[in-house]
């Protein structure tokens, strides 16, 4: 894949295009407008737009609902009831139940706990293993280099969700195991905008002056290269946290990963297949909410790009 | 240009070597025993532990490790990928068989993908603002927001249950019913190519008003051209070059989209083929599989290096 090309900067990640190397080499030429105005310009690019408006307001809703579920949930989201199964949407169960006589409403406020904290743990994990590895590599380059991003070379020639389906499949089901499935697959991504960065940034003065004191390698990766890579890392982080979602309920629609009983939208989507002709809102809702929260994420990502982006500065 | 051609080859070869060495340190070392799930899934009901010894030893997975490696990886080269563990059956020629079935649907998306999403980012760049591409841009990213299983089962529940327009599952050969075929194709192909579409459209885009705001662009308007041959002459020839390094990652996203799809509409291809020998821990498929899925991949990527450096020659000197 393109990582062969060290330093050119074309990052592939979730059929995005982050020209990494542009925007830092244009941070590193000094523009030098004061802080305030910069953080003003941020400010008034991301929050100007109503689409990132609205991914924030469905964000904060979906975080609200998944911390606050015991309370809004109407029933318990697995308190099988047989003889209610399969009943139509009414005033008392909005939503209708499922075959095991389920509330639908209360399981899909449950899911977004399920989906919410395993798109928020994979990122975090996927980001520190992937940022490390970007690190290391970039900074250190020959065989180092070599070695790491081969690896990662060969992680990223197959699909993403072939990968974590293989990994999870042979960890066994449970939500701990698809955390490790999903963080190993989509590690790749940011080790390779890490090691770009890197490439770039370590070519800056200021690694050098740092250097030339005798700052240590630890110190001057730390303290001088990571917060200059920063920006678009940020951006990949919130455009991810929606392809992990999307992700895990594609796993756990194919029926591998979450077990059961756990409410989880893709498998709920994937239950109500067999009644469609009859309660298709059993498919139709938990899907619904799915493709909100990664539409509120995808928004989000944009316009954080758009934001911190340099090069779109004075075109917004 | 030779010289970046081999570099590039050798790459893709180490490349495909890791591949296979990790996927079969993967599939050995993490924990799931193909054996075991054999033995559960038969029909005979008490096995002894002589006779899973014996049926481990008849699938070479009493080897060392390193033994059965060299020995799989030797047989790919006489186009040998193993036998199957559950259905007994060489494992290249039923990959082989579904292949096709899972290129069918995926080329056909992903070329529909290009067509329609190149033309509407460029449509988008030069309307900036303006209401097409607000549409367009709204649509996009509503495309690459929706979930592809469940758009599945939406179309399947309008146009196959309730207007009973189209065949719900299956997969027919164009060359055996091509009217078949084709209707069953409809359904499968939508949830595919909307992805290709929405990022096609957004990266066309992006990337074309990059070029448009480059100094040349503005020479060609003050030489007083005509918007037509500007963009045309100009600016594709530039804005596309990010667009062609995508389309690698695409080719790679309409195969994992595959395993999905597959599964929605039952589709005899490989996704299915892959989600189902996941599931029964078969390794030699899964196996397979990967590598084949690796190979496409890395061939593509490799395809997509060689014309990107052929079109800008900064890549290939680098």
């Amino acid at each position: 894949m393109d990582g062969s090309i060290p330093g050119s900067g074309t990052v592939k990640g979730e059929g995005r295009i982050l020209m990494a190397n542009e925007a830092v080499i244009s941070t590193g030429v000094a523009e030098a407008p004061p802080r305030v105005s910069e953080w003003r310009r941020f400010r008034r690019v991301f929050l100007g737009r109503i689409l990132v408006l609205i991914g924030l307001v469905i964000i904060a809703f979906f975080v609200f609902i998944a911390i606050f579920a015991p309370l809004l949930a109407p029933y318990p989201p697995n308190d099988p009831d047989l003889a209610s199964a399969l009943q139509q949407p009414s005033s008392t169960h909005l939503l209708g139940k499922d075959a095991l006589g389920r509330d639908t409403l209360s399981r899909v406020i449950y899911g977004a706990r399920t989906s919410l904290m395993i798109g928020l743990i994979v990122v975090v994990i996927a980001t520190i293993i992937g940022m490390t590895l970007g690190l290391v590599a970039g900074y250190y380059g020959g065989w180092t280099y070599n070695i790491i991003m081969r690896f990662i070379d060969a992680l990223m020639s197959f699909p993403m969700i072939l990968l974590a389906m293989v990994i999870a499949a042979l960890l066994g089901n449970g939500m701990r195991n698809v955390i490790i499935a999903l963080s190993i697959a989509m590690m790749p991504g940011y080790a390779r905008l890490m090691c770009a960065q890197v490439l770039a940034v370590k070519e800056n003065d200021y690694v050098t002056a740092g250097r030339s004191i005798g700052a240590s390698n630890l110190r001057i990766m730390l303290r001088h290269i990571v917060p200059n890579c920063l920006p678009p890392l940020i951006v990949l982080i919130t455009m991810q946290l929606g392809s992990v979602i999307l992700a895990e309920a594609g796993l756990s629609f194919l029926g591998i990963g979450i077990t059961p009983p756990t409410p989880a939208w893709g498998s709920m989507v994937n239950d109500g297949r067999q009644y469609l002709l009859t309660l298709p809102i059993l498919s139709f809702a938990p899907g619904l909410a799915l493709m909100l929260v990664v539409f509120g994420f995808n928004m989000v990502g944009d316009g954080l790009r758009d934001a911190l982006d340099p090069r779109l500065r004075g075109a917004l | 240009m030779t010289t970046f051609i081999i570099r590039r080859l050798i790459m893709a070869v180490i490349v495909l070597i890791l591949v296979s060495l990790m996927v079969f340190m993967a599939m050995r070392l993490l924990p799931g025993d193909p054996i075991r799930m054999l033995v559960t899934q038969s029909e005979q009901q008490e096995f002894t532990e002589e006779q899973i010894a014996k049926l481990r030893h008849e699938f070479g997975l009493d080897r060392p490790l390193m033994v059965q490696y060299i020995s799989w990886l030797g047989g790919i080269f006489r186009g040998d990928l193993g036998t199957s563990i559950l259905h007994r059956a060489p494992v290249a020629g039923e990959i082989l068989r579904r292949l096709p079935i899972t290129l069918h649907i995926g080329l056909t998306a992903y070329i529909i993908g290009v067509i329609i999403g190149v033309p509407f980012g460029i449509l988008c760049a030069i309307r900036r603002g303006r209401f097409l591409d607000t549409l367009v841009t709204a649509l996009a990213n509503i495309g690459i927001t929706m979930p592809a299983f469940w758009l599945g089962v939406m179309l399947i529940y309008l146009f196959g249950l309730e207007l009973r327009w189209l065949p719900v599952q299956g997969y027919t050969s164009p060359f055996d019913d091509f009217w078949l075929s084709s209707k069953q194709l409809v359904m499968p192909v939508i949830c595919m190519i909307l992805f290709p579409i929405a990022s096609n459209t957004r990266q066309t885009r992006s990337s074309m008003l990059e070029v448009m705001r480059q100094d040349y662009i503005r020479t060609a308007w003050s030489k007083g051209l005509r918007e037509r041959i500007i963009i045309i002459r100009h600016a594709l020839k530039n804005g596309l070059i990010p667009v062609i390094t995508l389309s690698g990652m695409g080719f790679s996203m309409i195969i994992g989209g595959s395993v999905i799809i597959e599964t929605v509409f039952n589709i005899p291809g490989m996704g299915r083929l892959a989600v189902t020998s996941i599931l029964n821990q078969d390794y030699p498929y899964v196996q397979g599989i990967i590598l084949i899925v690796a190979a496409f991949v890395s061939i593509v990527n490799l395809l997509v290096d060689l014309t990107y450096g052929w079109l800008d020659p900064r890549i290939r000197y680098s």
